[in-house]
């Protein structure tokens, strides 16, 4: 915001690849009043189709950008100001930023994302990283995913932070090997990125799998963490769909997958054909059927969790701050879990997001970000 | 990670992939392993379009030379797969596919079905297709509804460098023989390709474009013309959905009626001439098994069923284009009872 009280909403950059964006659709009108964490827009990039929501107060005064046009990551989209700001300021703002549009991309000049690798375990683990300065966050994703589920937040989190997001083996670029399939396996690889960035104190987050691996990861060199957000875990209690992990390993066509995915969200408009046509793509590389049908035992002992993290947290409780976020319409692993993390871990701050699925993370980014924000707080 | 590699660089690295998993994997084929030590040459030059190149080195004794006898050679590579190996074969231009068509056709197609399924033979004969270089009739033709038309062959006609490599990977680890189709015309086109080996089934059409109006279906090079015309269609609010084939042979019915099912119209863009063709035999899957959910007339896109021509201006307006896709699809979007 200016001292004018004038906000410019930016084209998000959702995903270290993201360069432009496309408005599918305005939520809000000019002249429309706004408050923080209201829809704006809907935005589709070339992985997905997400929501922009509002950080401001104020009056929808100027929308810049139209509907289906290419628009620049950081340009200008919209004009939000209190009713007394003039309309010539906001006429000669908007006329800039509607040039910016118009020039479209500046040239590529080959500064995508760094993927970086590292050995660990005798496996190639891949990470990207964003953020110059700050605590090191690092992002570890869950069964099937990659880095890039965390394309909502990377980004933002990078503004205060280092931001790392690996690929746990049998996953994205990392090595598809995943010997045993155990959880430990994973933990060597988020210890080997925290040794390959020069960590001595992380905050670790993680997602369903992913949080299980980064409280392993967490119990192994409690010293080196600095805090623990945990999203959807694994290990907090018997149930979880085993039908959706064992059809996920076996799913061979786009039509198998696409309602599987589906179960993932609460609002399946979520899944575009390219969420579904990367997750194909991904799981046709030769060793992924190996890689998921191993961490499919690894998670389910018959129809239940195979995986118990209630130690881990019982421990790592008591000596860093750990925030638990879980959706309450989780059709994966239920919400009610969240209970048993804060049964072992009393200090254990439990959020649940009315109406998100398993991917909190994706489908409501904001709070998300805001719980992570606030358990690196907590850990000062 | 996927970076973008050329559709020629992504079947270079689909072969090199598998010839360094599978020892078994041989390359055979004109001028695959000549050129080597000629002036200007450290490497083989890889067949006439380069796709071979940089193996020759790298696998000694599994890139073969061959005469220009395609019966010859083709019916070694044939013997050779029945003896355990996996061989690749070139043959340049599907156009002189004619000289092996026993060795192909009674042979290598019947071995699995006449001794029991005792013998496979896993071969995959790469060759070009296509019109639009100026290679005139004898070097342009579109001969995949030959192939197609012959039980025991497998056949694909992949369109993008991503395809391309995933399915020439499939190729290779499939034990029946696969006649492997590329389009002169796309061996520059770039496209995004991850760098670890993947394999697509075979008999799985992609769609490409999602629409609600028209189904297209198309495969090959007329993918991409297809989808041109796809986003002309759309600026004047008809609605394509654009599926591409992949492979003739196994087909993809299920796609392409529901597909039809969902738009009930449907355009088939085909390259091939016309008669006995995969336009006319996609044409008749959904008039005798879609009936119910069609409301136009079904529309062909193909070549004329004439030779390739010569003249410049002639071939030009053989191949189908973006413009006469546009011109059959309009009239079916149309169509009132």
């Amino acid at each position: 915001m200016t001292d004018s009280g004038i906000t410019s909403v930016a084209m998000p950059k959702w995903g270290l690849s993201m360069r432009s964006g496309k408005i599918t659709d305005w939520v809000v009108a000019e002249g429309d009043p706004v408050a923080p964490g209201d829809d704006l827009a809907d935005i589709e990039t070339e992985k997905i189709t997400g929501t922009l929501e509002a950080d401001s107060p104020g009056l929808v005064r100027r929308l810049i950008a139209t509907v289906g046009e290419d628009v620049p990551v950081g340009a200008a989209i919209a004009l939000i100001a209190p009713p007394d700001v003039p309309d010539a300021v906001l006429d000669d703002l908007a006329a800039r930023a509607r040039a910016v549009i118009d020039a479209g991309l500046p040239e590529d000049d080959g500064a995508g994302p760094v993927v970086e690798t590292v050995e660990a375990g005798g496996r190639k683990v891949s990470y990207a990283g964003a953020g110059d300065s700050g605590d090191v966050v690092l992002l570890v994703h869950g069964y099937g995913g990659d880095r890039n589920s965390w394309l909502f937040l990377q980004e933002p989190l990078a503004a205060r932070h280092r931001v790392y997001a690996l690929d746990l083996p049998g996953h994205g670029t990392s090595a598809k090997d995943v010997g045993d399939g155990s959880v430990d396996l994973l933990a060597d690889a988020v210890l080997g990125v925290l040794d390959a960035v020069g960590s001595d104190r992380a905050h670790l987050v993680g997602h369903s799998l992913g949080g299980a691996v980064v409280l392993a990861a967490a119990a192994r060199s409690p010293g080196r963490i600095a805090s623990l957000t945990l999203f959807a875990p694994a290990g907090f209690g018997p149930s979880i769909s085993a039908g959706y992990v064992r059809g996920f390993a076996a799913a061979q066509t786009r039509r198998e997958l696409k309602p599987l995915v589906g179960q993932l969200f609460a609002d399946e408009q979520l899944v575009t054909r390219q969420v579904v046509d990367d997750l194909l793509a991904y799981k046709r590389l030769d060793g992924v059927d190996a890689a998921l049908a191993a961490l499919a035992e690894t998670l389910l002992d018959g129809d239940e969790q195979r995986i118990d993290s209630a130690a881990a947290v019982r421990a790592l409780g008591e000596v860093v701050p750990v925030t638990v976020v879980w959706g309450s319409a989780d059709r994966i692993i239920p919400a009610e879990q969240a209970s048993s993390v804060a049964a072992v871990a009393p200090g254990a701050a439990v959020r649940v997001i009315d109406g998100a699925g398993h991917m909190p993370h994706m489908e409501r980014p904001a709070e998300a970000q805001a719980a992570v924000e606030e358990t690196i707080a907590r850990a000062g | 990670m996927p970076r973008n590699l050329t559709y020629r660089e992504a079947l270079n690295e689909a072969l090199a992939q598998e010839m360094e998993r599978d020892p078994s994997v041989i390359v055979m084929g004109e001028d695959n392993a000549g050129g080597e030590g000629a002036p200007g040459e450290d490497d083989a030059w890889g067949g006439v379009l380069g796709v071979t190149k940089g193996l020759y080195h790298k696998f000694p004794g599994r890139v073969l030379d061959t005469p220009i006898s395609e019966s010859a050679f083709i019916g070694a590579a044939i013997g050779a797969a029945t003896a355990g190996l996996r061989p690749v074969a070139e043959l340049m231009f599907v156009d002189f596919m004619g000289v092996c068509f026993d060795q192909i056709f009674n042979q290598a197609a019947k071995f699995r079905y006449m001794f029991g399924g005792k013998a496979v033979t896993p071969v995959v004969i790469r060759t070009m297709y296509g019109a639009g270089l100026r290679a005139a009739a004898q070097h342009s033709q579109a001969l995949y509804p030959v192939f197609t038309h012959i039980p025991g062959l497998k056949v694909v006609v992949p369109a993008t460098p991503y395809d391309a490599k995933g399915l020439l990977i499939a190729a290779i680890r499939d034990n029946d023989p696969v006649i492997f189709f590329e389009h002169k015309a796309l061996y520059d086109l770039t496209g995004p390709v991850p760098e670890e080996s993947y394999t697509l089934p075979f008999g799985e059409a992609n769609v490409v474009r999602e629409g609600s109006d028209v189904t297209i279906v198309t495969l090959g090079r007329m993918v991409h013309t297809s989808l041109a015309a796809a986003d002309e269609l759309a600026a004047s609010g008809v609605s394509c959905e654009v599926v591409d084939l992949r492979t003739t042979s196994p087909l993809d019915e299920d796609t392409i009626l529901e597909s039809v099912e969902n738009t009930g119209r449907l355009v088939v863009v085909d390259e091939a001439t016309p008669r006995c063709s995969i336009a006319t035999d996609i044409s008749a899957l959904a008039a005798s098994r879609a009936f119910g959910a069609l409301r136009a007339p079904i529309g062909m896109v193909t070549a004329p069923h004439t030779p390739v021509p010569f003249s410049a201006a002639l071939e030009d307006q053989y191949i189908p284009d973006a413009q006469r896709i546009v011109n059959a699809v309009k009239p079916v979007a149309e169509w009132r009872r």
